[in-house]
């Protein structure tokens, strides 16, 4: 398979993904020992789904070279579309259940009143905004997870790319467009209850008597099988002329159009395709998380994606998995308290104040001095290295890059 | 004989600058011609409208047999429609091997979907075979273009147009920074393919046009000073004022 052969890391990534998720389910508390805390197996769930979506992020930044910092907006609207569906049912249960101590079945109008006050009365309302309309119905608001984003991911994308914009102020537009959603949804009359949120996502409707120890493994497995799906669909992608388009609009669009592709469709077509994974990423997030808010897609969210990608090393797909998980699980570490302080003579250095600064050193480290990020670390071990040119034009002639400089 | 693109009454302002001054300009399906002028004249800008980056204030241009106007269409659709462009520093995509340039570059749907689904055949490996072969490039399929001399980078983004199949192809200084030897060959090459294709080139050198020997156009602000033999234009007055006595 082409896929396979250009892509040697798939076999690998895919056997380490399967392996670790094995070693994982014999340590749960739901299904092994009970080595590990089902918090912590919802941590390595969520971490498969950032990993996810860094996998995107890079398929967007590392190969068609757009820097989206708005796909957290993605990851978060998928969410809040899983988040209404699980809310909705999970209510109705609870409605039901209270009204039927009278005797009588309720009637369709009392369950929907039932419901809309219990999800509404936290921000003073009482009817069910019609966003909620296809809250009702799984396969409705399954199928919102993916059009809500893929739409606005298309809309925004085509008004973008026509106008030609590019670079870094994509970028800006971008964390324009997560900051606005933001600032929509944190307002009570966004229907997706402002600031609060949605909550009790954890909780699966229909399956109140499976304890959170197994669902935790049952998600584990779901992230793990999405990201192992998502590798293969993009290695698929990148291996062929497909990829070989979108890495040659990355190094000189200009010159893609006049082979006579069309550049914004290209561009368009990967933005509302990662759009997509990273939304299906987010719906497999938040019930693992259990709470959603606006907070969520503050523009930092989107700009930690980036960071992880350009960590891990960008253009290489296992790089920016490899850079999600470390990065976000250094981070719930340094964050979580139990990194110890270090005591310092005129003060003590406190982790959850300073990670921040640790990690931003290090991005800019990273960037100057390891442009190839954790994932340069294999081209190492393999002895691979990239002749150090510092910038310099590929000259003619005896200048021009040399094959053995690329080897030992 | 009727021509392939009928360029009439072009005129581009850039801020006020008559890049482009009513140029009128035609070439038949199967002609080598080479534009001369002074830097200014417009050579570049007429690329740039004949190839759609830049649309011109007021004029028209046609191209093909249907006569179909290039002034509403994207620079894609005016490549698929058949024209080719060669810029004058080499621009092939350095991070891909020579195979992939010359796959990119092949005759083929070039929609996402597509190409998303497209997958070589035995009938187009032989064809970038064939054209790395044309080019003398066959022993580099699988190196990274960025590895190749600065002469054999030209070629295969010569190459790359002839895998386009383009009816047009407008050629930037195709010799600039070659040596004798290379510029001898893409001399050659050029006349070769301008044997079943429509060829402009655009060169400063004047022994590489004389080489090339083909009817001239010199340019001159924007507009067309002189046309014919190399031998006609040089002999015109004009021409010799504005741009060979220029004691060059």
């Amino acid at each position: 398979m082409q896929t396979s052969r250009t892509n040697p890391s798939l076999t690998v990534f895919v056997a380490t993904l399967l392996a670790f998720a094995v070693l994982i389910t014999a340590l749960s508390e739901g299904y092994g020992t009970g080595h590990l805390s089902t918090s912590f197996i919802k941590t390595l769930g969520k971490t498969l789904c950032l990993g996810l979506a860094a996998l995107a992020m890079d398929l967007i930044w590392g190969y068609a070279g757009i820097l989206s910092l708005g796909h957290m907006a993605f990851f978060a609207l998928g969410g809040y579309m899983i988040g209404m569906w699980l809310m909705y049912a999970r209510t109705r249960e609870i409605v039901e259940a209270s009204l039927s101590g009278g005797g009588l079945p309720a009637t369709p109008q009392e369950l929907e009143q039932g419901i809309a006050s219990q999800i509404f009365g936290v921000v003073g309302g009482s009817d069910l905004p019609f966003i909620w309309g296809f809250a009702h119905s799984f396969p409705l608001q399954m199928a919102l997870v993916v059009l809500v984003p893929g739409v606005l991911a298309l809309v925004f994308g085509w008004l973008a790319f026509r106008a030609r914009v590019t670079g870094v102020y994509l970028s800006i537009l971008t964390q324009a467009m997560t900051l606005a959603l933001a600032l929509y949804l944190f307002q009570n009359e966004s229907g997706l209850r402002g600031n609060n949120g949605l909550s009790g996502l954890q909780n699966l409707p229909g399956l109140a008597d499976v304890d959170q120890a197994t669902l935790s493994v049952w998600f584990f497995w779901a992230s793990a099988a999405a990201l192992g799906l998502a590798y293969l669909l993009i290695s698929w992608i990148v291996s062929g002329k497909f990829g070989s388009v979108i890495r040659a609009i990355r190094d000189d669009e200009a010159r893609v159009r006049f082979l006579g592709y069309s550049v914004e469709g290209y561009k368009l077509f990967v933005f509302a395709l990662t759009a997509v994974v990273i939304a299906l990423a987010g719906a497999l997030y938040y019930p693992q998380a259990g709470i959603i808010n606006p907070a969520e897609l503050a523009p930092t969210a989107s700009i930690y994606l980036a960071v992880w990608v350009a960590i891990g090393g960008r253009g290489r797909l296992y790089g920016a998995v490899i850079g999600a998980a470390v990065v976000s699980l250094l981070s719930s570490w340094f964050t979580g308290g139990r990194a110890p302080s270090i005591p310092l003579g005129f003060g003590r250095l406190d982790w959850v104040d300073w990670w921040q600064v640790l990690l931003g050193l290090t991005f800019v480290l990273v960037t100057l001095f390891a442009p190839k990020g954790l994932g340069g670390l294999f081209d190492a071990l393999t002895g691979l290295r990239s002749p150090n040119r510092r910038g310099a034009a590929l000259g003619p002639d005896q200048g021009a890059l040399q094959e053995r400089e690329a080897q030992k | 004989m009727t021509a392939l693109l009928e360029v009439s009454g072009v005129t581009v302002s850039f801020d006020g600058f008559r890049a482009i001054n009513n140029l009128t300009f035609s070439i038949g399906p199967a002609e080598l011609r080479a534009i001369i002028g002074p830097n200014g004249a417009g050579k570049s800008t007429f690329m740039d409208i004949v190839t759609g980056k830049t649309r011109p204030d007021s004029g028209s241009v046609l191209f093909g047999d249907l006569s179909r106007s290039l002034l509403k269409m994207t620079e894609a659709q005016i490549a698929r429609a058949g024209i080719g462009r060669k810029f004058q520093r080499p621009t092939v995509f350095e991070d891909q091997s020579v195979a992939e340039n010359l796959t990119l570059a092949l005759r083929a749907a070039r929609s996402p979907w597509r190409v998303l689904f497209w997958r070589p055949t035995a009938q187009d490996r032989g064809r970038v075979a064939e054209l790395a072969e044309q080019v003398g490039l066959l022993d580099h399929l699988a190196r990274k273009s960025g590895e190749l001399s600065h002469g054999q980078k030209q070629w295969l983004e010569i190459a790359m147009l002839l895998a386009q199949e383009p009816r047009l192809l407008l050629v930037d200084e195709p010799a600039a920074g070659m040596t004798p030897a290379e510029r001898d060959l893409t001399t050659d090459m050029l006349v070769e393919i301008a044997k079943t294709r429509a060829v402009v080139v655009v060169e400063h050198d004047m022994e590489f046009v004389r080489r090339l020997n083909c009817k001239v156009t010199v340019l001159h602000e924007g507009a067309v000073l002189a046309e014919g033999s190399l031998e006609h234009v040089t002999r015109n007055k004009d021409v010799i004022d504005v741009y060979l006595g220029r004691g060059e």
